[in-house]
């Protein structure tokens, strides 16, 4: 070193400085991804005192109660079997009446009409439900939906909902598998405060 | 022989360190890109129910938070779930300003697609949350998302 003219200067400490900024990254920064339910609530209606008229056999009643506990239809039941309650609710039986009605609807990516049923999830909960269980809820009505979504996506495409990469047929499969699920409007229920 | 030295007399050459602030560089670099500033200073505890059917929230511009839980500071302001906008607590009453002001902020042809990301602690009653979403509805912001955290184990 002392052979050459200028000395160099020490870059030793370059390290200590990076790795003080580093450090200071670390700590203020998450680096979590956002992820959650996504779901598009229902406008407010126009007419206070139009009321919708929705036939008795299409519905699926989901109640929760202020001590988390659950009716489907009027009797107790749980959120694991719910997903398969509500694919069985939605499942398509022409001449049936203990299942929805069905309707004739013409898909033009398909070329064709499709039978689409006419049943909807009607999810009410009390004042008093603890977000947890009304999540859980959400989550096995979800699972349900996608589901459904899958089974026709391997109907039509013979893929996965997630596996098509077209968005042209995941526009065509959500228009086949609505999510049909009504929440309605607030009241209590079932005692809470 | 006698003409060459050997090397036994000379000290160990170091190892040249030059070159170590650049990959610390390179390191820092990485993490200023792939992190995101904390944005709210949370007052409220917030602890995300789990679910299985999880989203990854997109286009993080066009999002809008709305926290509710129990406030951290328990003896000053007491146990009952707050909801907290932006940087303060609110009310109920709040937040049709609150969704006026995130439209504002944005551009004018993105502003039919903004998220209301719910942020609720997992203890939260529903009352508070429906009273939310009822005036969410009311200002006609309809697209909204409940944050939740993936459930990593989901018990079959």
């Amino acid at each position: 070193m002392a052979r050459r003219g200028a000395p160099e200067i020490n870059a030793g400490s370059m390290a200590d400085i990076a790795f003080l900024l580093l450090i200071f990254f670390l700590v203020t920064t998450t680096m979590n991804v956002d992820t959650g339910i996504t779901r598009i609530l229902p406008p407010l209606p126009k007419n206070k005192n139009e009321k919708v008229d929705v036939k008795e056999r299409n519905v699926l009643k989901v109640l929760i109660n202020s001590h988390d506990l659950m009716l489907v239809n009027g009797k107790p039941a749980t959120v694991k079997e719910l997903p398969d309650r509500i694919i069985d609710f939605m499942s398509i039986h022409p001449n049936n009446p203990a299942y929805p009605q069905v309707r004739e609807k013409f898909i033009p990516a398909l070329g064709r009409k499709v039978l689409m049923t006419k049943g909807l999830i009607s999810l009410k909960n009390d004042r008093g439900t603890s977000y947890k269980m009304y999540i859980k809820v959400q989550d096995a009505i979800a699972k349900a939906f996608n589901e459904m979504k899958d089974q026709a996506a391997m109907k039509y495409y013979g893929l996965k909902y997630d596996q098509l990469l077209d968005p042209e047929k995941k526009k065509v499969i959500n228009e086949l598998v609505p999510i049909r699920v009504s929440e309605a409007e607030p009241e209590n229920v079932g005692g809470g405060r | 022989m006698a003409k060459f030295k050997t090397s036994k007399t000379k000290e160990e050459p170091r190892i040249n360190t030059a070159s170590l602030p650049d990959i610390i560089f390179i390191l820092l670099f990485f993490f200023m890109v792939s992190v995101s500033m904390r944005q709210n200073n949370l007052m409220v505890r917030i602890k995300l129910p789990q679910a299985t059917q999880v989203q990854k929230l997109e286009k993080k511009s066009l999002v809008s938070y709305i926290y509710i839980g129990q406030p951290i500071d328990r003896a000053l302001y007491g146990t009952n779930a707050r909801i907290q906008l932006n940087d303060s607590y609110a009310t109920v009453k709040d937040i049709p300003e609150f969704v006026a002001k995130a439209r504002q902020a944005r551009n004018e042809a993105v502003r039919s697609l903004i998220t209301f990301s719910l942020k609720v602690d997992q203890n939260t009653r529903m009352g508070i949350v429906t009273d939310v979403k009822q005036e969410l509805r009311k200002a006609n912001a309809l697209k909204i998302n409940y944050s939740c955290r993936k459930e990593l184990n989901p018990k079959q």
